[in-house]
């Protein structure tokens, strides 16, 4: 079934974890889980494509893991909290992971950082309702006013 | 009769704990940020409560996707610290009062919040950070200053409860404590935020501005803040800044006019922004000239760095 809109698909960049991508991540979400067990890293190190079968995964989902394609992993029902796992099992820092969703390098990731993080404006929408809520909020109440 | 003095908000960034642990405070980067902890080290020590609750997220450390509780409330004599990949972090058991928690969790659910109850529950970053933010570093054969009642909010799975039931619930708890016969004095912790997105291509965004009302807010508006929409936090402020609903069950659990005795923010530690406000409730008479002049104190410290 397609998934439901959401008032939430119209902010860039964004793959909110709500219940149906929950329910369709659930078998990345237990695969990463897993990981948390030294056995379990060693088992999916030695036979990555033969570990996750266990976990009874589309083929779309498969491939993100494989190809470590973290916003893929995020759009099937992957949660960063459970990928990160992923990450970590790879010997990975977590700014290495921020820098291959953001698509940008480490370093200048880092450096956005270090100069007050990513700006509100401009991504806020896709669909141009790029204004501060609060802003938006106030044009109806002065109508009724 | 116990009563609930102050309401501590806190962010719970697990690179703080790693810092913590692997000795790097002292390196400028890190001293930014355990430097506006300084005065509420002091504050906790001069406070000395008995009990806190720290309202809190668990990271899929104790809940995976099998089980998502909305609302659950530790009622074990302990919870140790979880591995969360690197091994359990060096800090104390915290003890639990299973007393009091059950207490509350009688109170409440006849109120109508419908907790699940914990009996064994380990606890990760999301509750131990705050606590050392606020105690400073303790080991693992030392002991937390009081005794501890987790209460783990779901806000990874969308939808989280909405910030007006989390504010009504922080109301409950409040008639819950005040109705325990023990004299005890309980502090509650609201933790996690402030802004940050840690997930996708939007990864990285900060919106100190956001940031800065909220607090603001939390003393002089929290009706305003009760309103936000799930949408407003998500966009202005970040995916995970949704955590902040977890501030308001803090906020409800006050008196209705509180004061703010400190107030510390700062961007970035790894990719959230950083924000941290004691509050207690209102004393009248002579106490508002002291306040005022620790909340202009506190202001002052307000640092947002901008370059390296």
């Amino acid at each position: 079934m397609a998934r439901e809109p959401h008032d939430y698909d119209d902010i860039p960049g964004t793959f909110v974890f709500d219940a149906e991508r929950c329910r369709q991540g659930y078998p990345i979400n237990s695969f990463c889980m897993s990981l948390m067990k030294d056995a379990n890293r060693k088992a999916f190190r030695a036979d990555e494509a033969g570990y996750i079968k266990q976990f009874h995964m589309t083929q779309e989902q498969e491939q993100a893991i494989l190809k470590r394609d973290y916003n893929r992993m995020l759009e099937l029902g992957g949660n960063i909290y459970f990928t990160a796992k992923l990450g970590a099992t790879d010997g990975h820092s977590f700014q290495h992971l921020a820098a291959l969703m953001t698509g940008s390098t480490q370093q200048d990731y880092a450096t956005m950082m270090l100069a007050g993080g990513r700006p509100v404006e401009g991504n806020r929408s896709k669909s141009g309702k790029d204004k501060p809520a609060r802003a938006r909020a106030k044009s109806p109440a002065r109508k009724r006013t | 009769m116990a009563k609930i003095v102050a309401g501590i908000g806190c962010s719970h960034v697990p690179a703080i704990g790693a810092a913590l642990d692997n000795g790097k405070t002292g390196e400028p980067y890190w001293q930014r940020v355990f430097s506006g902890f300084e005065p509420s080290k002091k504050w906790m020590a001069e406070t000395k409560p008995d009990v806190a609750i720290v309202v809190y997220n668990d990271h899929a450390s104790a809940f995976s996707t099998d089980l998502i509780p909305t609302f659950a409330l530790g009622c074990a004599t302990e919870f140790p610290p979880a591995d969360e990949g690197w091994g359990p972090r060096p800090v104390p058991v915290a003890k639990g009062d299973p007393d009091l928690a059950v207490h509350i969790a009688q109170s409440v659910i006849l109120d109508e919040f419908d907790l699940t109850i914990v009996n064994k529950m380990e606890i990760d970053h999301g509750l131990t950070v705050p606590l050392n933010l606020m105690c400073g570093k303790l080991n693992p054969d030392q002991e937390w200053p009081f005794k501890i009642i987790p209460l783990a909010i779901n806000v990874v799975m969308y939808p989280p409860p909405t910030g007006h039931r989390c504010y009504s619930l922080g109301k409950a708890i409040r008639k819950a404590v005040e109705s325990y016969p023990e004299d005890l004095k309980v502090v509650i912790f609201g933790t996690g935020g402030m802004s940050h997105q840690i997930s996708g291509p939007r990864a990285g965004l900060i919106n100190s501005k956001f940031d800065k009302a909220f607090l603001d807010n939390l003393t002089k508006d929290p009706a305003k803040l009760v309103k936000i929409p799930h949408l407003e936090y998500v966009r202005e402020a970040g995916a995970e800044a949704i955590e902040l609903v977890m501030w308001l069950i803090m906020r409800g659990a006050l008196a209705d006019k509180v004061d703010e005795v400190y107030r510390f923010y700062t961007v970035p530690a790894s990719n959230t922004a950083v924000g941290h406000i004691i509050l207690e409730n209102h004393k009248r008479a002579t106490a508002g000239n002291k306040t005022r002049t620790r909340r202009a104190a506190a202001r002052a410290t307000d640092t947002v760095r901008r370059s390296q």
